[in-house]
């Protein structure tokens, strides 16, 4: 993917004739140290995680409204094929085999491999590893990252670990099978008769270890850029709000990755050396004929720890999937506006809090685990205060809107269509947050539904309103207006028709997990919402559809799109529209010095509805004059 | 293109590049053993008093190494100091010492204090079965644990005649000929120590054989591995993560004694700054011990 | 509070279509949830109705040159404090005490003894251990562990004479305070009676009790809401709710049944257990049948 990528873009980048120490191939396209290339990178593997992660959902999907049906005609023997027995059960008619179906196993494993790909291989990598490396050293004026090769580094350790994560689809017994959130001791005993270290559960912990690791350098990385690379003029009032949410997403990611790579380390010992940090004492499996023997684990273990470890990472990971969702579209939303965000204050300030309260919400993912009331009072109470920093970010998109011009081109309608998105998801979370009421939600596809909101419409949104915007100054040419419009409107309704439904199937109690949806055990109970199922998986497969239009559009526009007009295709303000497009390796082709706020659209009495950052106040000399590039 | 302030620091910020850097992945490395030593507390917290062992641990040899790290943190100080001043013998020779102490460190590790655990074997026994090895517990009657209303013991350990055997699922009997003196002796008053007292290694009794059946054992006997018990897989994950990070450490300072000190050359105030950055993760390294010394070897 | 009668008004719940409720305290959790519903569509309706307006109104054809202040009223600032009162009303009103109750104040007075089971979890079903009248459950032990003893009953233990297993299917009785511990023998399962508004995590090596009060007779599922493995979406149970005297009847039938595993000591308590209940009926007879449904208005 990266290769051919990076191939197409090639010929755009022919015209801007370097000196001599242009890098060869191998320094440039796979093994580069410059933070355009790493990010272009990092997002491509990304969005192919992003293709992988929903081809498994689109997949379950059918499992859901068909159950043990047959895949239809050879797709069912191609996944087979691939996946093996692991995976995919027989369908017989009689002794024939007629197809192959998702096995309940087989389920898991998808569910598992869904959940962990979107987060830490689709959505991080794009969002934050992708666009932060790519945009944000241009927004502050820097010419790289400052540290170029521990950069590389980090791709390189994330590459790592998307191999192993691949790799561990083809172990026996498949990937792990214990959902994204891993819990033991079922992810200790899913994998019991196969290999020690070569089996799904185990090569995810190592997988995830790499996957870590490459977030921490990134972090450390992204925070010291921030806080010394930027221009000369770039305070701190100046930084367009997509760097301030970068740098605290770069922020929970250094603080709260290492207590999951330390639960990672205790629970690969439990595997590998058999000890016992996540078993309890006296576990029997196979308990049902009664006569099953204890575990041979001496015990003394708690598996609420690894819940602990893991949620304490993995909310402060909600944000980390959030905030450069939320960057973007600022961003977008203030340059089609054509007007200055309202708020700015008020948002970092709402984002710093964030940042803090996110580290003391973790419990209410684990409000099932038997807490006392005061543990549980007080995880309450923060869950509810976080999400007033989120009404105020939100608040103050909406506002910026008022009174502005608004350009209605694809990145504007997909950020546009983020906010109330994202009021669904967000708002859904709140009667999550209390543990009594979580009492009947907890687990059931309302969560389900809640989280999908916030993330698919939501951030992913975000990440097409970013692709689609910031394409011309990564490959040189636009993407199409009418295959972007079409996506957008294909996969709003699509994606509405798919996760509405699920908070009526959670209210009238589905619950996640269940890979033939609750048509078979459990029909007494959810008879009346059965019917959804199929309308969802088919909402699903259209919304797969859907995509393919992106995938064309991003593909043919590389060699066949229009040419950007000029640097600036959007009459931008911010610092990355003030260099050619593609930037050539330094970025900047004249010194950059910051004059003024991020955001200065329709400045009364100026001559033009934008006044780039750069630009100097009218009766300043300009620094240097700006070369005619190409 | 150079990257600004890798060597001297921003005005305003008053930080050069690397030191920023450095001390943020300090940070995420404080969170990391953080996450640790919270799983340490979690399973002490919730072990059963008669699982929880004291004083496994040879203290003067954890002392030695304390130092040993001690130490070395003050080399590589002296070391910065020493080229600061641009006295570059000074730095080289202060500068192996520190590495030097690091590989003492490691050594006295994987040469001494892993392998005595290794070829130690402990099991515990379960409650049920606990009544027929009494004679090496000493929970019941007159002067027992119980009657002290002390936790029991359930534990054993020793020397087995067969070691091939524990591993055996055909065989089911382990033969203890060297028993540790806890066992020989469970009802004296020098066996009946209060906890956190440190004291030297056991010596293990020679003597009559002790016959332990399997079936009467806890899941996890043998040597004394993560396996045994959950403080040993706290001890070997923590001090292996650490010496991992001494070895890490060793490779830099190695690296900056050797090759990288040409830099000295070009750009001493830059060689400088990689030692102090490297001095800094040091000194975390020689933190994180400072912790682990007194939570596993004295408490 | 208009709000609050509002969502009493119309209830949202049940337009979403959410399982009816038959527990004494559910009522306050769909209360409570109702309440948060109509919150958050109120909050969704605003922001929207105002978002459409604004995406039409200042679209460039209609507004070719933007505004550079924007909105300049302080209005989204009392709407903010509006959101802030709201959400500490439902926390402090209601999310707090309701939790409080579920885990602090469970009944177990001389004259409310509650009913308690332990609920244990396994590779793919339930078992239900009964404390039966003395409320103690007997000791356990895994070598106790046979085919017909599954949890390990200690046979020697007076406490567990009176105890029974059931496999699949939880007796309750209607009106009596029932307290469930639950736990798991080998992975985490969930233990979710949505119809009594209820659902606790099965966490082996852990017992996390909860209390409720079913209020009507009937049949229902128990869902397994953690993920377990490969047979999870097929763990379902059953729970019935009945009179007492239906309980009392089942519960006899499974003391009988279990009979095979106990210690001659467990017989005697059988009878002794037969005769009080003799003896109760008796008092009942003297004093009307006095349960439940008569006293709810
Ligand atoms: C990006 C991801 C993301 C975000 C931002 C959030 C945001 C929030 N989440 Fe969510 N959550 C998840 C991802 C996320 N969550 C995931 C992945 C899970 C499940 C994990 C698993 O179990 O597998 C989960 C689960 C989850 C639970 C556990 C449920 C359970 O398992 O039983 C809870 C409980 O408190 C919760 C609460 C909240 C709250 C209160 C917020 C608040 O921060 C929300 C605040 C936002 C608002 C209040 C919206 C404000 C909106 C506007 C002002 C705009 C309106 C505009 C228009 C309508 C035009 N979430
Ligand atoms: C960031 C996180 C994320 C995202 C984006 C998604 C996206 C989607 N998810 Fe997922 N989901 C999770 C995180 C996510 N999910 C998690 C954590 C779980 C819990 C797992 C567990 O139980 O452990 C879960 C569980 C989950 C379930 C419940 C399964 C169960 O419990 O049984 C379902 C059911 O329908 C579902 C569906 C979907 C669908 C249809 C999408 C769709 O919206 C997908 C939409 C995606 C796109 C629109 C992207 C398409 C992009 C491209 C095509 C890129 C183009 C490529 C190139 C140009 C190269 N998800
Ligand atoms: Cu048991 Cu799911
Ligand atoms: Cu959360």
């Amino acid at each position: 993917m990266a290769h051919a990528a990076a191939a197409h873009t090639e010929h755009g980048q022919d015209d801007h004739a370097h000196d001599h120490h242009e890098p060869g191939f191998w320094r440039k396209w796979v093994f580069s140290t410059d933070h355009k290339m790493i990010g272009i990178q990092y997002t491509v593997t990304g969005l192919a995680f992003l293709f992988l992660g929903f081809g498994l959902m689109m997949l379950m999907r059918w499992s859901i409204a068909h159950g043990a049906q047959a895949l239809p005609g050879s797709l069912g023997t191609l996944m087979h094929a691939i996946f093996g027995p692991a995976v995919f059960d027989e369908v017989k008619e009689g002794a024939n085999v007629v197809g192959y179906s998702l096995s309940t196993q087989g389920y898991n494993v998808f569910g598992a491999m869904h959940g962990t790909i979107m987060v830490f291989f689709g959505i991080v990598p794009i969002a934050f590893a992708g666009f932060g490396n790519f945009v944000m050293p241009l927004q502050i004026g820097a010419i790289d990252m400052a540290f170029p090769r521990l950069n590389m580094a980090s791709f390189w350790s994330f590459f790592i670990s998307c191999v192993v994560m691949i790799w561990s689809f083809f172990v026996e017994g498949s990937a792990a099978k214990s959902g994204w959130t891993n819990y033991p001791p079922l992810a200790g005993v899913a994998d019991q008769s196969h290999s020690v270290i070569f089996n799904g559960g185990t090569l995810w912990l190592i997988g995830m270890v790499f996957n870590i690791t490459s977030s921490l350098l990134g972090a450390v990385n992204f925070i010291t850029t921030f806080i010394q690379l930027r221009a000369p003029g770039m305070t701190w009032g100046r930084l367009p709000f997509f760097c301030w949410a970068q740098f605290i997403t770069a922020y929970l990611l250094l603080l709260a990755f290492p207590p999951l790579e330390s639960a990672a380390i205790m629970n690969l010992f439990d595997r590998v050396f058999g000890s016992s940090f996540f078993m309890p004492t006296g576990l029997v499996v196979n308990a049902m004929g009664a006569d099953g023997q204890p575990l041979q684990y001496s015990g003394g273990g708690s598996p609420v720890l690894w819940q602990h470890l893991f949620w304490f990472l993995a909310h402060p990971e909600v944000y980390v999937l959030i905030l450069p969702g939320i960057g973007m579209v600022t961003e977008i939303v203030a340059c089609n506006s054509r007007k200055p965000i309202w708020g700015y204050k008020a948002m970092v300030g709402a984002i710093f809090t964030l940042a803090f309260l996110s580290f003391i919400v973790w419990a209410h993912h684990m409000y099932m685990t038997g807490m006392g009331p005061k543990v549980s009072a007080f995880f309450q109470t923060t869950t509810i205060l976080i999400s007033v920093p989120s009404v105020i970010l939100l608040t103050a998109i909406l506002l910026s809107l008022w009174g502005g011009s608004l350009r209605f081109n694809t990145p504007m309608l997909f950020a546009s269509a983020f906010l109330p998105m994202f009021g669904i998801g967000g708002l859904t979370g709140i009667p999550l947050a209390f543990n009594a009421v979580d009492l009947y939600m907890h687990d059931t596809y309302y969560v389900i539904a809640h989280f999908h909101y916030v993330v698919a419409p939501g951030t992913i949104f975000a990440i097409f309103a970013g692709v689609y915007h910031w394409y011309p100054k990564a490959s040189g040419r636009m993407m199409n207006e009418f295959l972007g419009k079409l996506h957008f409107w294909g996969s709003l309704i699509a994606i509405n028709c798919l996760f509405m439904p699920m908070f009526l199937q959670g209210m009238a109690g589905v619950h996640r997990r269940w890979w033939d949806g609750g048509a078979s055990a459990y029909v007494a109970t959810v008879e009346p919402v059965l019917h959804w199922n199929l309308f969802m998986s088919q909402a699903a497969w259209a919304l797969g559809a859907v995509q393919l239009i992106f995938v064309v559009n991003f593909c043919w526009s590389m060699v066949r799109g229009r040419k950007v007009p000029n640097d600036n295709p959007w009459d931008a303000t911010t610092l990355e529209w003030d260099t050619p497009s593609p930037p050539p390796h330094g970025n900047f082709i004249k010194p950059i010095t910051v004059y003024r706020g991020p955001y200065e659209y329709s400045v009364p009495g100026a001559d033009k509805d934008f006044s780039p950052q750069s630009e100097p106040p009218a009766g300043t000399p300009a620094v240097a004059a700006v070369p005619a590039h190409a | 293109m150079e990257i600004p302030y890798t060597v001297r620091p921003r005005p305003d910020t008053g930080l050069a590049n690397p030191k920023l850097g450095i001390w943020l992945f300090i940070a995420s490395e404080v969170m990391l053993f953080g996450g640790l030593f919270a799983g340490y507390i979690f399973m002490r917290l919730g072990a059963e008093p008669w699982m929880w062992p004291h004083g496994w641990l040879n203290v003067p040899v954890g002392t030695f190494n304390t130092f040993i790290l001690i130490a070395s943190s003050v080399t590589v100080i002296l070391s910065w100091e020493a080229l600061k001043m641009r006295n570059f013998k000074a730095f080289k020779g202060w500068l192996a010492a520190t590495w030097i102490c690091g590989l003492a460190f490691l050594a006295v590790k994987l040469g001494k204090e892993w392998p005595d655990k290794f070829s130690h074997f402990g099991a515990y026994i379960k409650k049920e079965s606990a009544e027929k090895y009494d004679q090496y517990l000493g929970n019941e009657g007159e002067g027992g644990r119980l009657e002290r209303q002390q936790p029991p013991r359930l534990f054993i350990s020793g020397h087995p005649k067969n070691w091939d055997d524990v591993k055996n699922p055909a065989v089911d009997k382990i033969v203890l000929t060297g028993i540790d003196e806890e066992n020989h002796t469970p009802k004296s008053a020098e066996n009946d120590r209060a906890h956190f007292i440190p004291r030297a290694m056991v010596h293990l009794h020679e003597g009559h054989e002790l016959v332990l059946n399997k079936k009467d054992l806890l899941p996890g006997y043998g040597a004394f591995l993560p396996k045994l018990n959950t403080y040993l897989a706290c001890y070997f994950m923590i001090t292996g993560l650490h010496g991992l990070h001494v070895l890490g450490g060793v490779l830099v300072f190695l690296y900056f004694w050797g090759p990288g000190s040409k830099l000295y050359k070009t750009n001493p105030e830059q060689l400088c700054n990689r030692i102090e950055v490297a001095g800094l993760f040091w000194h975390l390294v020689d933190l994180v011990w400072i912790f682990v010394f007194p939570i596993f070897y004295l408490l | 509070m208009t709000l609050a009668a509002l969502s009493d008004y119309f209830d949202l719940n049940k337009l979403m279509g959410m399982l009816p409720n038959h527990s004494e305290h559910g009522k306050e959790i769909d209360h409570m949830l109702n309440f948060c519903h109509w919150f958050m569509l109120i909050l969704f309706v605003g922001w929207t109705t105002y978002f459409l307006f604004t995406v039409i109104r200042f679209r460039k054809s209609r507004q070719p040159k933007a505004d550079y202040h924007g909105v300049r009223s302080h209005l989204s600032t009392h709407l903010e404090v509006g959101v802030v009162i709201i959400e500490a009303v439902i926390l402090l009103g209601f999310g707090l005490p309701l939790w409080g109750k579920r885990v602090n104040e469970i009944p177990d007075g001389e004259k409310d003894a509650a009913l308690k089971i332990r609920a244990i979890g396994y590779q793919f079903g339930w078992y239900f251990h009964y404390a039966g009248a003395d409320g103690k459950f007997g000791r356990q032990h895994v070598r106790f562990i046979t085919g017909s003893n599954v949890l390990g009953i200690d046979p020697t233990d007076e406490d567990g004479a009176d105890d029974i297993i059931a496999a699949g299917t939880m007796h309750l009785i209607n009106h009596k305070a029932t307290v469930t511990r639950v736990s798991s023998k080998d992975v985490i399962h969930g233990f979710a009676l949505h119809q009594m508004r209820i659902q606790q995590d099965a966490i082996p090596g852990t017992e996390a009790p909860q209390w409720f009060r079913p209020v009507s007779t009937g049949e229902w599922q128990i869902i397994c809401a953690q993920l377990c493995g490969a047979g999870h979406s097929g763990m379902a149970a059953k729970y019935i709710v009945e009179e007492q005297k239906d309980f009392d009847e089942w519960y006899k039938g499974q003391l009988e049944f279990t009979q095979g595993y106990l210690t001659k000591q467990k017989v005697d308590v059988l009878k002794a257990a037969e005769e009080q209940k003799a003896e109760a009926a008796k008092q009942a007879a003297e004093h009307g049948s006095g349960h439940g449904e008569k006293k709810e208005h």
